[in-house]
């Protein structure tokens, strides 16, 4: 448990690696008991959002996939999130690509512009598209949220992408355009596997963004464009019920798959970079 | 030199081809960015500059009374305006009551004037009783009898203020400031948004520091023990990280409500005895905040730390240095780029925070975030909720520029 | 293997797309809306779930009030509603700001059709109901039982947090009455700034212990979760909690604040066709009659009050003996001073 590893620990030293190692557990333990204090309340067949059970029962996941409400969210959720992390992944990849390419005057601010969606606090952010979405129509649409969340989850896929060019020699796309293949065919062959992960790990973040954002939905979305975030909003809000901890039972499985599917990229492109 | 050997002719020739490679580098790879730059200046960057505009173009009163507006930029400001001013703005309610529009000038006039929009509509509704005839006694007097506002200098400096196309009331008001009719600035002594300003910051130095007390250890953990310990606690670092930030305030909220687990669990051991309030006040909003960006801090410090030799520390040891001094002396200092970009992710992230403060906070917890949500879409004071955007993003935009000094050269931004 | 990857992945886009896709209808179907929890559950059952299955297409969502809101909407061109329930104030000042369709009553039934109150130029009354002092009975023995508003702000015989709605609205009086006015002469009082600054100085005893609510929905979850002792509250939401979840709520009658919510729609709305279609239904009698035997509020269809399961009317806010010691909340004191006495309430709240 310590870094100092190869030389005796003193008495002292000892009770303070234990202390520091059970204070670690602590804050580790911080992070995770309230998803795990959430999760049996699903189970709860009473209406309100409260311990003790007084009985057990499925009728709120039953709600949460079956009534109209919140299985509209279910896929408004997963609809939204995988176009807009498709439309984040293309731009972005090519964005990261070209980054990585050259440099070019102006490349500092250009950066600035492409990262600033992580910074910027989301409700100037949603504020800003509400006035500016209902001048140009897009203001419940389908579309706008989409382009909206593409926009917040653009920086994540620059990011990762960037990260797996970091090692990436150019001079290997050279090679291949000097042996004859068209610069598609060399990026698909020679790029695409040394970034692949990268871009997965970046579409999965992109996903990710769009499937918790709350608060430009708030502003933007119909009332049949709600997501699962902002059902969840209202829901807390305006009447808390068991159907909040369905729904978390819900979305932490999803987030359970998205951290495995995550790991897993990580390490394959840790493996991948080997032998460079 | 390589090209020794070579006349100048293939030298030169040589140098242009290479310069030329290198400018279709260039090109191509402003082609590969362009398009997310441009998609992000069109849904991004655009529209939040067209907002931040609202907080000081302010054409809504001059487009609804074009006469009065005219009237006001003539008359010099000196005691009341000329009868002809009355008479602009009385044809002026009356006309823009008719059209359906006198309803946006009252609200525009409503918020330098107490009372502004009953001053405003009542006169519409005195109008609309008239048939289109000017009022017997002329505008002025029906004016000064509706209600003897209308013969006071301040509600016309008001007016003249608002009839654009310019106008810096907002972002004073966003700074609690007032400009009294003379021109000169004051401190309002109802205004909230300096209190708020500063609840906006305190509430985020908490979080961070607790961040950082709670973070520093747990990362020093993290990267320096088995890989098996050290993986199950990344793995309870980035399943919350990857949570929606919905269930984690939703969790919160069980955890901390008064029949909550924390204060059965406070009454089952005997510390308490009545439930104490742990939400819908400071201490909700600041846990539920810290369990939220934690992740923020613990990545970055970790990342750091992992890159740290422990020889360094052990050289210092091994030269007589006690832990704590060889610890505070030679670990921490090296972690310090971690600490400043966790703790500036941190700051950053909270200052812009809305949706847990509104969840778990109460009337008297909310920050920058919400108000201005709240004159967006509660009353329509578009231009105060531009000024407070101002406010907020020129904190931000300073704070990321000392972010970027921090990490710079560092891939550390999403851990 | 990489194509093992990019089959993942594009199956996953796949499926993502054909999920949405599947319910992406782009057009937008009518829009009601109302303000949440019991309330609304109990308009599904009446209302919308037939109004549906009638073959109409039709969502709900809820609010929470504050004509802002609706200004927003229509001015930021992004209403997306059609129509609302609103309070009587948020009728009178949205129908003079030109926020709402003049009604056609010929519609609907005609003006005949609705109790006199019910009838306005932009909208038709929904239910009549009663802000009141809501309680545990469960905690409150029944001996001890608060018996109006002054036992609100009695901290010392009733310990603990007590929660009123976010807004002057109702608050201003409630201090008033608590502070010794007399319910008649609430409006009196509260018309001059001294009234004002009284009722705000009464609240101020209490400011450390409330919380605030800004959907109806709460206050009982509120008393449910023991967030709180005593809240104001709907009586409707009181009873269905009675009903619904097996709580042994009280409700104290005596200093009600009665008033009228009523339906309108929306300055633009695309739908307004389907819309009136909802309000000729939603009036009619016979499905009025069914709306206080999910939720204890008044109908303004006159043909309806006759239909009522006559078990149901002592509950009513209408019942002489609850109506008996009530004030009605004056619309046009707070057409006057709404704006101005909730920015100084929210500023009032806002502190610390």
């Amino acid at each position: 448990m310590s870094a100092r590893a190869g030389m005796p620990l003193t008495p002292v030293e000892r009770v303070g690696a234990v202390a520091l190692g059970a204070f670690a557990v602590l804050v580790a333990l911080f992070l995770i008991a309230p998803l795990l204090a959430i999760l049996p309340l699903s189970l709860s067949n009473g209406e309100f959002l409260v311990y003790p059970i007084r009985g057990l029962s499925l009728r709120w996941f039953d709600t949460f996939f079956h009534s109209e409400r919140w299985a509209t969210a279910i896929r408004n959720s997963f609809f939204i999130g995988s176009l807009a992390a498709v439309l984040a992944t293309a731009l972005g990849t090519l964005a990261a690509v070209g980054l990585a390419r050259a440099t070019f005057r102006g490349r500092r601010f250009v950066t600035a512009v492409l990262l600033s969606p992580l910074i910027v606090p989301i409700v100037i952010y949603a504020v800003g598209l509400y006035f500016f979405f209902a001048r140009v129509g897009l203001t419940q649409t389908y579309t706008g949220i989409i382009l909206a969340h593409a926009a917040l989850g653009s920086p994540f896929v620059v990011v990762t992408v960037g990260a797996s060019l970091a090692n990436f020699d150019f001079n290997l796309m050279r090679a291949a355009a000097g042996l004859g293949a068209s610069p598609l065919h060399a990026f698909r062959r020679v790029m695409l596997p040394i970034v692949l992960p990268g871009v997965v790990t970046g579409a999965l973040f992109a996903f990710a963004a769009s499937f918790d954002e709350v608060v430009t939905v708030i502003f933007l979305a119909a009332p049949q464009q709600r997501t699962i975030p902002r059902e969840m909003f209202s829901g807390i809000r305006e009447n808390i019920s068991p159907i909040i901890a369905a729904a978390s039972a819900a979305m932490i499985a999803t987030a359970i798959v998205l951290v495995i599917a995550v790991h897993w990229l990580r390490r394959r492109s840790l493996r991948g970079r080997l032998p460079t | 030199m390589a090209l020794q050997g070579m006349d100048g002719a293939a030298a030169r020739a040589l140098r242009r081809d290479h310069s030329r490679a290198e400018r279709r580098r260039r090109l191509q790879a402003i082609g590969l960015v362009a398009p997310l730059f441009l998609f992000l200046l069109f849904t991004f960057v655009g529209p939040i500059a067209d907002m931040l505009r609202r907080s000081v173009v302010d054409t809504d009163l001059a487009a609804i009374w074009p006469r009065t507006a005219a009237a006001m930029h003539a008359w010099d400001g000196a005691g009341l305006p000329p009868d002809s001013a009355f008479n602009a703005l009385g044809e002026d309610i009356r006309d823009s009551a008719d059209a359906g529009r006198v309803a946006v000038a009252a609200q525009r006039l409503n918020y330098p004037i107490l009372g502004g929009r009953s001053l405003v509509m009542g006169m519409a509704r005195l109008a609309g009783a008239l048939d289109g005839k000017p009022p017997p006694q002329g505008w002025k007097a029906a004016f000064l009898d509706a209600d003897p506002s209308w013969g006071n200098r301040d509600t016309w400096v008001a007016i003249r203020r608002a009839s654009g196309p310019v106008t810096d009331y907002f972002l004073l008001n966003a700074l609690d400031l007032r400009k009294d009719a003379a021109g000169h600035l004051h401190h309002a002594p109802d205004g909230i948004f300096l209190s708020i300003l500063w609840r906006t910051f305190s509430v985020s130095g908490l979080v961070t520091l607790f961040a950082l007390l709670l973070g520093y250890p747990l990362a020093y953990v993290m990267s320096h023990s088995s890989r098996r310990v050290a993986g199950i606690l990344t793995l309870f670092v980035l399943l919350p990280f990857w949570t929606s930030l919905l269930v984690r305030t939703a969790a919160w909220i069980v955890l901390l409500q008064d029949q909550g687990i924390v204060n059965k669990a406070l009454i089952a051991i005997g510390l308490i005895d009545h439930p104490v309030r742990l939400m819908f006040n400071r201490v909700g909003v600041v846990v539920a905040m810290v369990h939220v960006l934690l992740p923020f801090m613990v990545l970055p410090l970790a990342a750091v730390m992992r890159g740290i030799r422990p020889e360094t520390v052990r050289a210092a040891r091994s030269l007589g240095a006690p832990p704590w001094t060889a610890f505070r002396r030679i670990y921490v200092p090296q972690t310090m780029p971690g600490v400043g970009a966790g703790v500036l992710l941190v700051f950053i992230s909270a200052i812009g925070y809305y949706i847990t403060p509104a969840l778990v906070g109460g009337a008297d917890d909310q920050m920058l975030s919400y108000f201005i949500a709240f004159y967006t879409n509660e009353t329509v004071n578009w231009g105060l909720a531009s000024a407070l955007a101002v406010v907020l993003l020129g904190a931000t935009a300073v704070l990321s520029m000392v972010y970027a000094r921090v990490v710079s050269g560092r891939g550390a931004l999403v851990g | 293997m990489n194509t093992r990857l990019t089959i993942l992945l594009g199956s996953t886009l796949a499926l993502g797309l054909a999920l949405g896709l599947a319910g992406a209808a782009q057009a937008r179907e009518l829009t009601v809306v109302s303000w949440g929890g019991a309330y609304q559950k109990a308009q599904n059952e009446v209302y919308f779930a037939p109004f549906k299955a009638a073959g109409n297409k039709m969502i709900d969502e809820s609010w929470d009030g504050g004509v802002g809101v609706l200004r927003a909407k229509v001015q930021g061109g992004n209403a997306g509603w059609d129509v609302v329930q609103v309070e009587s104030d948020e009728l009178q000042l949205g129908c003079e700001e030109g926020l709402y369709e003049t009604l056609d009553f010929s519609k609907i039934g005609g003006k005949d059709a609705y109790i006199p109150d019910a009838v306005n130029k932009c909208g038709v009354g929904a239910i009549l109901y009663d802000f009141v002092l809501g309680y545990d009975k469960d905690k409150i023995a029944a001996a001890n039982a608060p018996k109006g508003w002054a036992d609100f702000f009695d901290t010392t015989k009733y310990p603990g947090k007590r929660a009123l709605r976010l807004g002057a609205k109702t608050n201003l009086e409630i201090a008033l009455m608590a502070d010794g006015v007399a319910p008649a002469d609430v409006y009196n009082v509260l018309k001059t700034p001294a009234g004002v600054d009284r009722a705000f100085k009464k609240l101020d005893t209490i400011k450390k212990d409330l919380v605030f609510w800004k959907s109806g929905a709460q206050p009982p979850q509120f008393l449910a979760s023991g967030e709180v002792v005593m809240t104001s509250v709907y009586n409707g939401r009181i009873d269905a909690a009675n009903h619904d979840d097996h709580r042994n709520f009280g409700i104290v009658w005596n200093q009600a604040l009665y008033t009228l919510d009523s339906w309108v729609i929306l300055k633009g709305s695309p739908n307004t066709a389907e819309a009136y279609k909802f309000l000729d239904f939603v009036g009619q009698a016979k499905n009025q009659a069914k709306l206080p035997n999910f939720i204890a509020y008044g109908v303004t269809n006159k043909a309806a009050t006759p239909l009522i399961d006559p078990k149901r009317l002592p509950d009513l806010p209408t019942a002489p003996d609850n109506i008996k010691n009530a004030i009605p909340i004056s619309t046009a004191f707070w057409l006057e001073n709404n704006d101005r006495l909730t920015e100084r309430f929210n500023k009032w709240a806002a502190q610390n």
